[in-house]
C-alpha cells in the first residue's frame, strides 16, 4: 500500500514539461516500455475502510474532489475512483474502492467532506445504482425518476427496460436518505425537498436565462431566494456511455458537443489522454497549434459569457458588440477548421488540418482589434453604474467554498483559489510562453467578470507570443490504422475555457475504451448556485448563473 | 400662427347649417374619436418602426430592411400578424378580468393621448386642470397591469405584476412632484393655457433654468420607468419573467399591450414636450424678431410632433445603452434619490417664483 500511493505521489506531482520532439525522441508507440505519463495507480480501498480513509487524506489538506468516476468492473466489483488534489501541494492521489454486492451496493457518502461529492454520487448512483450512506439527497440526477435500471451497468437492459414513455416526467418533492447505523445495519429515511408553503418558481427547463435546456426550481419568499434545486439531464445524451461502444477516433467526434465554447480544450483533453497512454509524442508544431487554438476558443468562450451576462441583465447592445468581435475568432476558426462552432480539429497524435495561410495574419490582425474593442466593451457595460450594482457583492463564493464545490476556472480564480491547470500541470507550450494567471479576491460577480474579461487579455498575450513563432514538422504522427490503448487507466486534464476539463480513461486493451468518464466544467457550478444564491433576489439568480458561466450540455454530457 | 381653431369653428358651422345642434356635436365627437383613433394606430407604427431602426443603428445592425423600402412595410405586416392570430383562452384563469385587462391598459392610455396639445386649437380635451387629468387617467393602467397579472394565474406574471405596481405608484409620486413644481411656474394646470403662456413668454426649461432642468431631468427617468421601459421594464424584463405580466396573452390582447406600451412611450415624451419643451409653442429667441417671424411660420403640429420624437429619441438611446436595474435598487432609487431631490426643487422653484428670478 505504501510504495502504490508514494509511486502515485511522484507520477502526478511532477509536472508533465512537454520536451520538444527533437530533443528527446518519442518512445516508440508500438511498445511503451516505460508506464504511461498519465497511467494511475489508484490506492485500493475497502468500502468498509473508506470512509476513515477518505477522512485521513482530507485531514491531510486533500481538499479538493478533482473527479469521482462510477466504474463497473464486473468481476472485481462495481465500484468509483475518486481524483483527489490539494489546492496547497498540487499533490493528486486516486483512490478506487469497489463493492461487489450488485443486487443491493451499498458505499459510504464522502458528501460532507467535499461538497461537490453531493453532485457526484447522485450521478453515481443515477448511472449505476450504487446507493450512498449518509447522502442527503439520493434521487436521479440526469435520467427520468422513473427509469428503470442503471444504464451504465455492463449487464444492464436499458433498452428493453425503457422504452419510450410517453407521459410526463414525474418530479418527486421529497428524496431518499439511508443512513448507516453504528451496528451496521441500514435505515431509510425521507427528506422533503421544499417546506409545505414554499412559494415554487419554475425557472426552466424553457427560459431565456438558463443558458439552455436546465431546470431550476426556486422557492421564493416574495423576490429573495430560499432554496434552489437544480433538475439535469434535459440534453442527457448519455456521450459516455455512447463512447463505450466507439473506436478511439470516433470518441473524439462527441467532444466537441459538451462544452461547445471549449470544444478545442475538451477535443485536447481527450487526445492529449490517448496520446499520452499510448506513448505517442505530438510534434513541436501541433502542441503549439493546440495551445493557440485553445486560448482562441478561450477568448471566443470569455467574449460570449460577456455578451450573454449583458443579455441577461438587459444590456442587449453590449450583447450584440460581443457577437460582433466573437465573429472574427469564428471566421479565424472557419478557414482552419471548416467548422464555427463544432470544429472537429484536433486527431488522436495530432491535428485535421494544416493551418490555413490566413491563420497568421488574420491572427495578428485580432489581437490589436480585440485589444480596442475590450475597452469599448468595458466603456459600454463595465463602467456602468447600474451593472456594477448589480453584480458587486452579488453571490459571494469564498475560497473555502470554492474548493470545496470543486468550482474550477473563473469561478474559483474569482474567489481567490490558484486553479489554473496552465499553471499548475503544464501542458501543450504553456510552459514556454508567459502569462499572468488572473485571480482575484472578492469571489462575487463582479469578480468573476473581471476574471474573464482580464484573462481575454492574457489570452490575447499568448497568441501573440505564439503566432510567430510556430515551428515547422509534421501535424500528424503516424498512428495505427486501429488503436488500442493499452490496459490501465489512465486521466488527463486541461484547463477548460471555464475550469478544469479531465478525462478518465479506463481501457482494457481493447479497440473502444472500457469507461470514459469527462469530468465536466460546469456540474460542480451548477451544483453551487443553491449556496450562491441562497437569501439574493430573484433577479441575482440570473446574475450569478451569468457569472458562473455554466454550459448545460457540459453539465448534462 | 395658424389657429386650428378656424378648421373647428368651420365645421361646427357648417353641420349646425344642416342639422340640430345636439346632432352636429355627436357627430364632431365621432369623428373626433375617429381620429384620436386614426393618429393612434399611425403614431404605434411609426415609434415601433423608429424602435427598431434606432435599436438598430445603436447596435451595429441594418434593422428591417426586407419589406419594403427601407423595411417601411415591416410593421404593417407585423400588425396584420397580430390582427390574424388566434386568442388562445387558459384554462384555470378568471376569463372576464384576462380578457378586460388589456383594454383598461389600451382605454388609458388613448385618454391621455387624447390629452395632448397639437396645434394651437387642436385639442381634444381641455379644461382648468388639465395636467391633473393626464396624471390621474394614465394611472388607470397599472390596474390593467396589475389584473393581467393576476387572471393569467402564472407565477411568472403574478410577480411581473406585483413589480409593476409597486413600480409605476412609486414613481408615479416623482412624476407628480415634478408637475407640481412646473405647475408652480406656470399657475396654471390648463394645458392650452401653460402652453400659451409658453408661446408668449418662452420654453418652460428655459423660464425656470435650474430647477426646470432637474425636474426634467427627474421626469425622464420617472417617465422612463412610468412606460415600464429599460431600464426600468422589470413587470416583463424578459430574463427572468419570459414576459411578465403578458407572458399568457396572445394575439390582439398581446398586440394591444404592445401598442400601449409604445404610445405610452409617446404619451410620457408628449407631456414633457408640453410641460418642459413648450408644447406646440415654436422657438423665438428675444430680440430676433426675423428669426422668430420665420419660426412662426412653420406650423405647430409640426413643433409638437418634432419636439416629442426627439424626447423619444433620448428615452429610446436610455433603453439600448442600459442594463437593468433590480426591483430593490429601482424602489431605492425612487425612494431615496428622486422623491428628496424633487420635494426640494419644488421649494426651489417656490423660491424662484416668489423672488421672480425665473425669466
Amino acid at each position: 500500500m505504501e510504495t502504490t500511493e508514494t509511486k502515485t505521489q511522484v507520477q502526478a506531482a511532477a509536472p508533465a514539461t512537454p520536451k520538444p520532439a527533437a530533443v528527446k525522441p518519442a518512445p516508440k508507440p508500438a511498445a511503451p516500455t516505460a508506464p504511461a505519463e498519465n497511467e494511475v495507480k489508484p490506492i485500493e480501498v475497502e468500502p468498509s475502510a473508506l470512509r476513515k480513509e477518505m477522512e485521513r487524506l482530507k485531514a491531510e489538506d486533500m481538499d479538493f474532489l478533482e473527479c469521482l468516476t462510477g466504474v463497473d468492473w464486473m468481476e472485481e466489483g462495481l465500484g468509483c475512483i475518486y481524483t483527489l488534489t490539494s489546492t496547497s501541494t498540487g499533490k493528486v492521489v486516486h483512490v478506487k474502492t469497489a463493492t461487489l454486492d450488485r443486487e443491493n451496493p451499498l458505499l459510504p457518502s464522502v458528501s460532507d467532506l467535499w461538497a461537490v461529492a453531493n453532485i457526484y454520487e447522485r450521478e453515481v448512483f443515477d448511472f449505476y445504482g450504487i446507493r450512498f450512506t449518509g447522502h442527503p439527497d439520493m434521487r436521479r440526477v440526469f435520467l427520468r425518476e422513473d427509469w428503470v435500471g442503471y444504464p451504465f451497468r455492463k449487464d444492464d437492459e436499458t433498452e428493453k427496460n425503457n422504452p419510450l414513455r410517453m407521459t410526463n416526467e414525474p418530479l418527486a418533492d421529497d428524496t431518499e436518505e439511508l443512513v448507516l447505523n453504528a451496528d451496521g445495519t441500514v435505515t431509510s429515511k425521507r427528506n422533503t425537498i421544499f417546506a409545505d408553503g414554499d412559494y415554487v418558481v419554475n425557472i426552466g427547463p424553457q427560459h431565456p436565462s438558463t443558458h439552455g435546456v436546465l431546470h431550476f426550481r426556486v422557492a421564493l419568499e416574495g423576490e429573495t431566494i430560499k432554496k434552489i434545486d437544480p433538475i439535469l439531464g434535459y440534453i442527457h445524451r448519455g456521450i459516455e456511455k455512447i463512447d463505450e461502444s466507439l473506436t478511439y477516433p470516433q470518441t473524439l467526434a462527441l467532444t466537441d458537443r459538451m462544452d461547445y465554447l471549449g470544444a478545442m480544450q475538451n477535443r485536447h483533453a481527450l487526445c492529449m489522454c490517448i496520446e499520452k497512454a499510448l506513448g505517442v509524442e505530438v510534434s513541436d508544431r501541433v502542441k503549439v497549434i493546440r495551445t493557440m487554438m485553445d486560448e482562441l476558443q478561450r477568448i471566443d468562450s470569455h467574449i460570449l459569457f460577456f455578451s450573454c451576462l449583458a443579455q441577461d441583465l438587459g444590456a442587449t447592445t453590449a450583447f450584440l458588440y460581443g457577437f460582433r468581435d466573437r465573429e472574427k475568432i469564428l471566421d479565424i476558426f472557419e478557414e482552419t477548421c471548416g467548422g464555427r462552432l463544432i470544429l472537429n480539429y484536433n486527431t488522436i497524435g495530432g491535428v485535421m488540418h494544416d493551418l490555413h495561410p490566413n491563420f497568421v495574419p488574420r491572427v495578428k490582425e485580432l489581437i490589436p482589434y480585440l485589444r480596442n474593442s475590450l475597452k469599448e466593451l468595458h466603456a459600454l457595460f463595465t463602467g456602468n453604474v447600474i451593472f456594477q450594482n448589480r453584480a458587486k457583492g452579488v453571490g459571494v463564493l469564498t475560497k473555502e467554498q470554492a474548493i470545496s464545490y470543486g468550482c474550477t476556472g473563473g469561478t474559483g480564480r474569482a474567489a481567490g483559489w490558484h486553479n489554473d491547470l496552465r499553471k499548475t500541470r503544464p501542458y501543450a507550450a504553456y510552459d514556454r510562453v508567459k502569462f499572468n494567471e488572473v485571480v482575484r479576491e472578492g469571489g462575487d460577480s463582479f469578480d468573476r467578470y473581471m476574471i474573464r474579461m482580464d484573462e481575454i487579455l492574457e489570452s490575447l498575450s499568448i497568441l501573440e507570443q505564439l503566432v510567430d513563432n510556430i515551428p515547422e514538422g509534421s501535424i500528424q504522427e503516424k498512428m495505427k490504422p486501429i488503436i488500442k490503448v493499452p490496459e490501465g487507466t489512465y486521466y488527463s486534464a486541461v484547463e477548460g475555457s471555464r475550469g478544469i476539463f479531465g478525462v478518465m480513461l479506463i481501457s482494457k486493451g481493447d479497440k473502444s475504451p472500457y469507461r470514459l468518464h469527462y469530468r465536466s466544467t460546469g456540474l460542480p457550478l451548477v451544483a453551487a448556485m443553491d449556496t450562491l444564491c441562497s437569501g439574493s433576489m430573484l433577479a441575482d439568480l440570473i446574475t450569478i448563473g451569468g457569472t458562473v458561466d455554466y454550459i448545460v450540455p457540459d453539465v448534462d454530457r | 400662427m395658424f389657429d386650428f381653431k378656424i378648421v373647428t369653428e368651420w365645421l361646427h358651422g357648417a353641420l349646425t347649417g344642416i342639422m340640430p345642434e345636439w346632432a352636429a356635436i355627436l357627430t364632431e365627437s365621432v369623428l373626433v374619436a375617429l381620429a384620436v383613433i386614426t393618429l393612434y394606430a399611425v403614431f404605434a407604427i411609426i415609434l415601433i418602426y423608429m424602435e427598431r431602426k434606432v435599436c438598430a443603428f445603436f447596435q451595429c445592425r441594418l434593422g428591417p430592411n426586407r419589406v419594403g423600402k427601407w423595411g417601411l412595410l415591416q410593421v404593417f405586416c407585423d400588425v396584420f400578424k397580430m390582427l390574424t392570430k388566434e386568442i388562445i383562452n387558459l384554462r384555470n384563469t378568471d376569463m372576464f378580468l384576462h380578457n378586460l385587462a388589456p383594454f383598461l391598459v389600451v382605454t388609458a392610455s388613448m385618454v391621455t393621448f387624447a390629452c395632448l396639445p397639437w396645434n394651437r386649437g387642436a385639442q381634444m380635451i381641455d379644461f382648468n386642470v388639465g395636467l391633473f387629468f393626464i396624471l390621474a387617467a394614465s394611472s388607470v393602467g397599472v390596474v390593467g397591469i396589475l389584473l393581467a397579472g393576476w387572471s393569467s394565474n402564472n407565477k411568472y406574471s403574478l410577480i411581473g405584476a406585483m413589480r409593476s405596481g409597486a413600480q409605476i405608484i412609486s414613481y408615479e409620486l416623482s412624476i407628480g412632484m415634478t408637475m407640481l413644481t412646473m405647475i408652480c411656474l406656470t399657475g396654471t394646470m390648463s394645458i392650452q393655457g401653460i402652453v400659451e403662456q409658453q408661446y408668449a413668454e418662452g420654453w418652460n426649461i428655459f423660464r425656470g433654468h435650474i430647477p426646470a432642468v432637474i425636474a426634467f431631468l427627474i421626469y425622464l427617468i420617472a417617465g422612463n420607468a412610468e412606460c415600464n421601459r429599460g431600464p426600468f421594464d422589470l413587470p416583463e424584463c424578459e430574463s427572468e419573467l419570459t414576459a411578465g405580466y403578458h407572458t399568457e396573452y396572445s394575439g390582439m390582447h398581446f398586440g394591444y399591450y404592445y401598442l400601449a406600451e409604445y404610445l405610452n412611450l409617446f404619451i410620457c415624451a408628449g407631456i414633457a414636450t408640453l410641460v418642459f419643451l413648450g408644447g406646440w409653442a415654436p422657438l423665438h429667441i428675444a430680440g430676433l424678431d426675423g428669426f422668430n417671424n420665420v419660426m412662426d411660420f412653420i406650423p405647430g403640429a409640426v413643433w409638437f410632433i418634432g419636439k416629442t420624437f426627439f424626447v423619444v429619441f433620448l428615452l429610446m438611446w436610455m433603453r439600448w445603452t442600459f442594463p437593468r436595474l433590480r426591483i430593490d435598487q429601482i424602489l431605492a432609487l425612487e425612494w431615496k434619490y428622486l422623491v428628496p431631490i424633487s420635494m426640494l426643487n419644488l421649494v426651489l422653484m417656490a423660491l424662484l417664483v416668489a423672488f421672480g428670478l425665473h425669466f
